[in-house]
């Protein structure tokens, strides 16, 4: 079975990001780490193709930086990496990106692709189920349980209640929440063989798209701080008032 | 925050870095407390770390490790030392970098094949036994002897502060096979299974730090050994002690420069949170300036302790150098956690505090794998 996992990487969201004058976009450094969201996906590929001697390629957009963040996903076990950086993508909105990485997928075939709900820098979380409108295949998102094989792959798709029972026939595209699987930690030995394995870097040119971004960033604004919370004294009868809040906010 | 660059450090070691960080951060800090408390650290928690190949940095590939060098062996301790427990990091370092070097870099063939794959994966932990009661830093007047016996050794002896020494499967012991000559020309190591007959770790010692660490007294009391666990040549041990303890200073100062930069860390976002006088502690020139001196000192020591792994790397034997380091990197991380403490004023004397406890872990660091003052002496023969 041949699985692919998008992969973005992103500024260390422990430092603070910045953004570019002008087009507001954000800076991405040198050193950039795998997004977090993105190691669950990698590691919910990697148990599929083990289950059913497949392959994991990793497919990323962006620049690549020192490449640390496609190293730990090679390194946690994947095949190859496929990374798409092109000066003309800087700034790229959701469906360019989108379009971007479906190309890169099309031509290197599969059957099923992985990715996560949303990411953590730029969390639109739209860009799975673009990448599979654009490549004709089902979305199946919001994925807490993954399992493949025999041509289909059948999800538990979370909801409020709970969750749905989800099946489609492969090829599809599955986007994974956070907390899924544990995803394992890469071992010394793997972190030496991830700088062997190979790595296609493509252009907008290799991929025969054409970049046509429809979006700016309009403005930003700081986020609103938030209140401080309700204090409530307990001279014994604080579970009281903290029942009577929970029931005037509908919770119990 | 993130380390400074160095010219010594490739994207390779950064890499095992960012690996090890994590896995301390993650894995480690949240339980330290405890293992602390119950003075181990569980097993379970060192087989996986072997299965993640913590163990085999230095061992070549074709015995299940990655055959990385001495900066690695740096980097990986610092990395390390940020578990906020001296005690857990001993347990480790102790394994990877103070005994299993000896089969490592001393073993025949048949040893290396023989013990160094289950070394890597964890599947036997280690320990080295050389100080007794009555020789530390002198080891040349240790006591313990082995005499031939059929087809291999018998030993007898007092071992003192043995790290692992309980927990080990398999422990390296220096004891004298020749009384006729210099202390120095006539000592031997030998490899002691766990569970052969003459041989028990006494008492678990009560430890003003590491207290996840096991620390005994080993007792050898007519314990044969085969031929085959003499552990290179007979009587070229006391060479093979002075030659590891290169790197096994390297290995702990390299633990002293994480707990150092930790520490720092910990202090600065404490002060930096802390009001007094109406405004945060931070704001105290006497102590930012302080505080920001500690960590040139730190970045210094950092460079130096690199560049000494780096000299070992190309081949030199560096005891200048490597005295330099653990004279210096054992004394500073000493007055870092000093100032840490100090500048988390009463709380940083409690024993809730995480640097309360790597105070008394960091205080070892000038004492053991070679007192500051023996690390003069080397230095002072070299100038
Ligand atoms: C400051 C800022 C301003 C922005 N302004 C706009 C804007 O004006 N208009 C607009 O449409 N978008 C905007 N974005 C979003 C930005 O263009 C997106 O980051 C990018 O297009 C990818 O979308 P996402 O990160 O939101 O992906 P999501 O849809 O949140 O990502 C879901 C999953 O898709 C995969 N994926 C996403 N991106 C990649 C990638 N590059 N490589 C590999 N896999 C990937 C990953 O598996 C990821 O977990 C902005 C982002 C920022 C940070
Ligand atoms: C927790 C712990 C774990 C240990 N683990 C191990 C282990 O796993 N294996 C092992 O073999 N050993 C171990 N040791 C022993 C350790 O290496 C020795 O304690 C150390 O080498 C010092 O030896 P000593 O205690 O005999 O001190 P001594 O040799 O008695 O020295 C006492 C002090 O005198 C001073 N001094 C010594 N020599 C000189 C000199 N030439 N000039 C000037 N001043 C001098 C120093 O300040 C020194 O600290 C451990 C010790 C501790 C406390």
């Amino acid at each position: 079975m041949k699985v692919v996992v998008c992969i973005k990487q992103i500024p260390d969201p422990a430092t603070p990001y910045t953004l570019e004058e002008g087009t507001n976009w954000l800076v991405r450094p040198d050193e950039q780490i795998l997004d977090d969201g993105d190691r669950y996906g990698v590691e919910v590929g990697l148990q599929i193709a083990e289950a059913n001697e497949g392959t994991v390629t990793l497919v990323s957009m962006g620049p690549s930086g020192n490449g640390q963040g496609v190293r730990q996903a090679l390194a946690m076990g994947a095949d190859k990496a496929i990374l798409i950086e092109d000066d003309a993508l800087r700034g790229s909105d959701a469906l360019t990106t989108a379009r971007a990485l479906a190309a890169a997928i099309k031509e290197e075939g599969f059957d099923l692709i992985i990715a996560g709900t949303e990411s953590t820098d730029g969390y639109s979380g739209v860009v799975p189920q673009m990448m599979a409108e654009l490549l004709g295949v089902p979305a199946l998102t919001y994925a807490t349980k993954v399992e493949a094989g025999e041509g289909s792959v059948t999800i538990h798709r979370q909801t409020n209640a709970g969750y749905d029972v989800v099946n489609a026939a492969l090829p599809a595209l599955v986007a994974v929440t956070a907390g899924v699987v544990e995803p394992r930690y890469p071992t010394f030995k793997g972190i030496m063989d991830a700088k062997k394995k190979p790595v296609d870097n493509l252009s907008v040119a290799d991929l025969g798209i054409e970049v046509t971004s429809d979006q700016t960033v309009a403005s930003i604004a700081e986020a609103t701080a938030r209140t401080a919370g309700q204090k409530i004294e307990d001279e014994g009868e604080a579970h009281l008032a903290i029942v009577a809040l929970l029931e005037e906010r509908k919770v119990i | 925050m993130s380390l400074l660059k160095s010219i010594y450090i490739t994207e390779d070691l950064e890499a095992i870095r960012a690996q090890v960080r994590e896995y301390v951060e993650q894995e480690l800090v949240p339980n330290v407390e405890q293992w602390e408390a119950e003075r181990a650290v569980p097993r379970s928690v060192l087989d996986e770390m072997g299965k993640l190949g913590f163990f085999g940095l230095r061992i070549p590939e074709e015995y299940g490790g990655i055959g990385m060098g001495t900066l690695a062996t740096v980097v990986f301790a610092e990395e390390l030392g940020r578990s906020t427990s001296g005690g857990t990091n001993a347990t480790i370092l102790v394994h990877t970098d103070l005994a299993t070097p000896y089969v490592l870099h001393f073993g025949t063939p048949g040893q290396k094949e023989k013990w160094l794959p289950r070394l890597a994966t964890g599947e036997l932990i280690s320990a080295i036994a050389v100080t007794e009661p009555d020789a530390g830093s002198d080891v040349a007047a240790i006591r313990s002897s082995a005499q031939r016996d059929g087809e291999g050794w018998r030993i007898n002896g007092t071992k003192m502060f043995i790290t692992n020494g309980s927990i080990a499967d398999v422990v390296f012991v220096a004891a004298k096979t020749n009384l006729e000559v210099k202390g120095s020309r006539g000592v031997s190591i030998f490899a002691v299974e766990k569970g052969t007959e003459g041989f028990s770790a006494s008492r678990a010692l009560e430890k003003m730090g590491w207290h996840a660490s096991d620390t005994a007294e080993l007792v050898f009391d007519d314990v044969w050994v085969p031929a085959e666990n003499l552990i290179g040549e007979e009587n070229r041990g006391f060479y093979y002690i002075m030659s590891n303890f290169q790197n096994e200073r390297l290995a702990i100062m390299g633990l002293a420069l994480g707990e150092s930069q930790k520490a720092l860390e910990m202090t600065i976002e404490y002060v930096k949170n802390r009001s007094a006088f109406g405004a945060p502690l931070w704001n105290k020139q006497a102590i930012r300036h302080r505080l920001a001196m500690r960590q040139a000192e730190v970045d210094a020591a950092r460079e130096l302790t690199y560049r000494a792994a780096w000299l070992k790397e190309q081949g030199e034997d560096a005891v200048r150098e490597t005295s330099e380091v653990k004279a210096l990197v054992g004394e500073l991380s000493n007055r870092v956690l000093y100032d840490c403490v100090q500048f988390h004023g009463g709380m940083g004397y409690m024993a809730e505090s995480a640097v309360e406890r790597m105070y008394r872990d960091v205080r070892l660091n000038s004492i053991g794998g070679g007192a500051t003052e023996v690390m003069l002496d080397e230095v002072a023969k070299r100038l």
